[in-house]
């Protein structure tokens, strides 16, 4: 049974249809990921999945269970999401140690002191990032302190939004490397949105390509890798990755 | 043929511990041709092409031991000289449209009042405009003139903004990130864009980027710049055969779509580059 | 490590570290405003004659002298800024009246500031109906001009200085409530919110431990720059008789005290007047300091 499955998702707000019947089912351990420009409702599926955009058709299960809305406070604990852009995904004024532990504190953990600090140590932050506040961070380490807040409740699936979108490719590198040990060491499920086939490539074993809302086509990585793909839009989007070409039309 | 000739440009910025140099000692020559620059956020690739424009933020300085557009010397050039060049002869191409087309008014009477720097006549400037916004694949030009920048996509209003500072047929053009806040599909159509007029026009484009794979496939030469130094310069087709360790591991930490070594090898920095 | 490197070191080592490091980076930013410093060199003097009053006044500031050979004397040595017409020393009245006036700012800074902020958070961070509802009332207050409402208060309740500061405090609250409700519509969309509220946080945590401190400094900020026009509209009540009751040596009431004398005798009216000038500039100093330092948008 998939742990993650959507069937016929539909989100409007107001008269934009932003997600018109997508489909899709994640088994646990898999990392998937959604392919599409801006506006082709990638990034609203996965904010509809953890209730932030509203589902206007169509169901979400998680082990079998639709999610009911508002989320019941133990989906939390079993789904999280990093965001794309971790200047704006952190509070200004809290320190790294006060994001950390306010989840903890929502939820009612005990040993919130050794759980802060095994947090920072999984991401690769030491014991020195503890009380600094976002300015005092580089960007790469502010996605480091989003990837723990967002473990740090322990869940089983990640999703994740463009999360290196916004970094430097050196540092892209260590967040994606950092987000794949991480998920081979406690077999998390991902959800990897993003606009870079390169990417979804890199951490995906699936991955579908979205346009105008709706799924253009579901891939394997291998025919990804073989650019073997069905569909013209999803060519257009591998040739386009591969940079200029002059000869070209 | 020279166009722009750079000596030891240096940009420094007063800060809380001293002065701080982001650009370092940076020369080259550019002729009619695509100059690439390269490097991450903070490497002073932008204050670089700033700097040539003579658009440093006031709280900086600019200082250079040479800095030549077409024989003009750059570095003491009064406001009339810089008002007859910005724009008519050198321009630029901001990352983000929205930023630099005025909010308030049409794209039809920005666009006319850039033309008009060339021909007064007003008719003949907004056949002008017509035409360069075709020039810039634009299939409704007059639909577009008639627009608000918000009312277009951001592809459309980065080629209106292309067009805008290309109605004045600059010798020079300095995109910096022109194409980064773009789709995949839509950069590669703005690039063509550029490449055709370089190549029709005689331009002269520095294309400042974070991208190396972009850059490598679009530019004749490419500048490589960290920590505020060039600190290679090579032939874009011989990307794969860069010397510097920076260059290389930069090439490295990208993924690959036809897949590539797991984990990805990080770029490990090195004091000694920034020296 | 000096104190300096311990306060400014890019590696805290615990909460209180942390939180004094940030509180003296805000103080050295500020440190280097040279109006700002002269604005809070003002209010600090302030706050210093209100606590020492009855220490450094030369004579009681209620009871007058000889009422047939000390009235209206001009400024001299003996009575620095002269006398009034009751032979009161205007100096002592002006001191004392600096705890009137301090008075009147901090009740309406803690009634009116928190009113504010609570009423504008809620209502932006909800949004429909609760903004509405909210928004609609705080029109409703807006509508009413300050002194005028000020007027029919204090003539339901009875003149008297308490009932002009919650006079005051009631009308001032509007404006805070409107700019913390623009502050929170475009916080309330900020992915560190979506991030708090996936941690399952419900509202109340998140408008007070997110949002609120977000609004905190730009409400801070104008409410600084409206203690000038609090403390003119208190002096004005007392310039009416609505305010602060005689003897009471409140500013606004001893200008018009001094009106009847105004051509022959001008320090009546002018000293106390003096002192509203300086200490509502002072606000605007200050109020504009902390604008520099506070709000990023400000920032050039």
């Amino acid at each position: 049974m998939p742990l993650i499955d959507i069937t016929d998702l539909h989100v409007r707000f107001g008269p934009v249809h932003a997600v018109r019947g997508v489909s899709l089912s994640v088994t646990e351990g898999e990392a998937f990921g959604i392919v599409g420009e801006s506006g082709s409702g990638k990034s609203t599926v996965l904010r509809a999945i953890c209730g932030l955009a509203p589902t206007s058709a169509g169901s979400i299960r998680i082990d079998g269970q639709t999610l009911t809305a508002p989320r019941r406070p133990a989906f939390y604990r079993r789904a999280q999401m990093v965001f794309q852009d971790p200047y704006a995904s952190l509070h200004p004024r809290h320190t790294v140690d006060k994001v950390l532990s306010e989840p903890l504190a929502i939820h009612g953990f005990s040993d919130r002191e050794a759980r802060v600090e095994r947090a920072l140590n999984d991401v690769g932050l030491g014991h020195g990032f503890r009380f600094r506040f976002p300015h005092q961070l580089s960007g790469g380490q502010r996605q480091r302190v989003a990837v723990a807040r967002a473990l740090i409740l322990e869940p089983e699936i990640l999703l994740l939004d463009e999360p290196t979108s916004a970094l430097d490719a050196s540092i892209q590198a260590e967040v994606l490397n950092l987000l794949d040990r991480l998920r081979s060491e406690r077999g998390l499920t991902y959800i990897l949105v993003s606009h870079d086939l390169a990417v979804v490539s890199h951490m995906c074993e699936r991955l579908m390509v979205m346009q105008h809302g709706q799924a253009v086509e579901e891939l394997a990585r291998a025919d990804l890798q073989a650019h073997r793909a069905s569909q013209d839009y999803t060519r257009n989007l591998l040739a386009a990755s591969e940079g200029f070409s002059r000869a070209a039309p | 043929m020279t166009l722009l000739n750079v000596e030891n440009l240096s940009v420094t910025f007063p800060s809380r511990h001293g002065p701080q140099r982001v650009v370092r000692d940076v020369s080259f020559r550019l002729g009619r041709e695509r100059l690439g620059i390269v490097g991450e956020s903070g490497s002073g690739k932008s204050q670089t092409g700033r700097a040539i424009l003579g658009l440093t933020p006031t709280s900086g300085t600019a200082t250079a031991d040479r800095l030549e557009f077409d024989g003009i010397d750059l570095r003491n050039a009064s406001h009339a000289q810089w008002r007859k060049l910005r724009g008519a002869r050198m321009s630029m191409v901001m990352q983000d449209p929205k930023f630099s087309l005025n909010p308030v008014m049409t794209i039809d009477r920005q666009l006319v009042e850039a033309a008009r720097r060339i021909t007064p006549n007003r008719a003949e400037a907004r056949d002008k405009s017509l035409a360069m916004l075709e020039a810039v694949q634009i299939r409704d030009p007059a639909r577009v003139m008639a627009a608000y920048p918000h009312e277009l996509s951001g592809g459309m209003g980065q080629r209106a903004m292309i067009a805008m500072m290309l109605i004045t047929e600059p010798d020079l053009l300095i995109a910096d990130e022109p194409t980064s806040a773009l789709d995949v599909t839509v950069q590669i159509e703005v690039l063509r864009i550029l490449d055709d007029l370089v190549t029709s026009r005689g331009m002269g484009l520095i294309f400042i980027s974070h991208d190396l794979r972009l850059v490598s496939s679009f530019c004749d030469r490419v500048l490589v710049m960290y920590a505020g130094r060039v600190v290679e310069e090579l032939r874009a087709a011989e990307l794969s055969q860069a010397k510097h360790p920076y260059t290389r591991g930069l090439m490295g930490c990208l993924p690959r779509i036809d897949g590539g070594t797991r984990p990805l090898p990080t770029l490990q920095r090195d004091e000694a580059w920034a020296r | 490590m000096s104190t300096r490197e311990w306060l400014l070191t890019e590696q805290p080592a615990s909460r209180r570290q942390a939180r004094l490091g940030q509180s003296y980076r805000t103080w050295l930013a500020f440190r280097r405003n040279r109006l700002a410093m002269i604005g809070l060199g003002i209010v600090l003097a302030l706050v210093a004659v209100a606590l020492l009053a009855p220490f450094i006044s030369p004579y009681n500031p209620i009871v007058g002298g000889d009422l047939r050979t000390e009235r209206l004397l001009s400024p001299s040595w003996q009575h620095l800024l002269g006398t009034d017409d009751q032979a009161r020393d205007i100096l002592s009245r002006i001191l004392h009246g600096s705890r009137i006036t301090l008075l009147v700012v901090a009740l309406v800074a803690v009634i009116a500031t928190p009113i504010g902020l609570l009423v504008g958070t809620t209502a932006g961070y909800y949004g429909g109906w609760v903004d509405t509802v909210l928004m609609r009332l705080t029109d409703i207050f807006l509508a009413f001009p300050r002194l005028i409402l000020a007027l029919a208060f204090v003539a339901a309740l009875g003149p008297g200085i308490e009932n002009a500061i919650i006079a005051i405090a009631i009308t001032s609250w509007p404006p805070y409530a409107r700019l913390a409700r623009a502050e929170t519509l475009t916080i309330r969309n900020a992915d560190h919110i979506d991030a708090i509220r996936l941690q399952g946080a419900h509202s109340a945590r998140i408008i007070w431990g997110h949002v609120v401190p977000l609004c905190l400094s730009s409400v801070i900020v104008r409410v600084t720059l409206d203690m000038a026009g609090i403390i003119l509209t208190a002096a004005g009540l007392g310039f009416l008789g609505l305010g602060a009751q005689p003897p009471q040596p409140e500013w606004g009431a001893m200008i018009a005290g001094g009106r009847r004398f105004i051509l022959d005798h001008w320090w009546v009216a002018t000293m106390p007047g003096l002192a509203i000038f300086v200490v509502s500039l002072g606000f605007n100093f200050l109020g504009d300091g902390l604008r520099d330092v506070l709000d990023p948008k400000a920032q050039k």
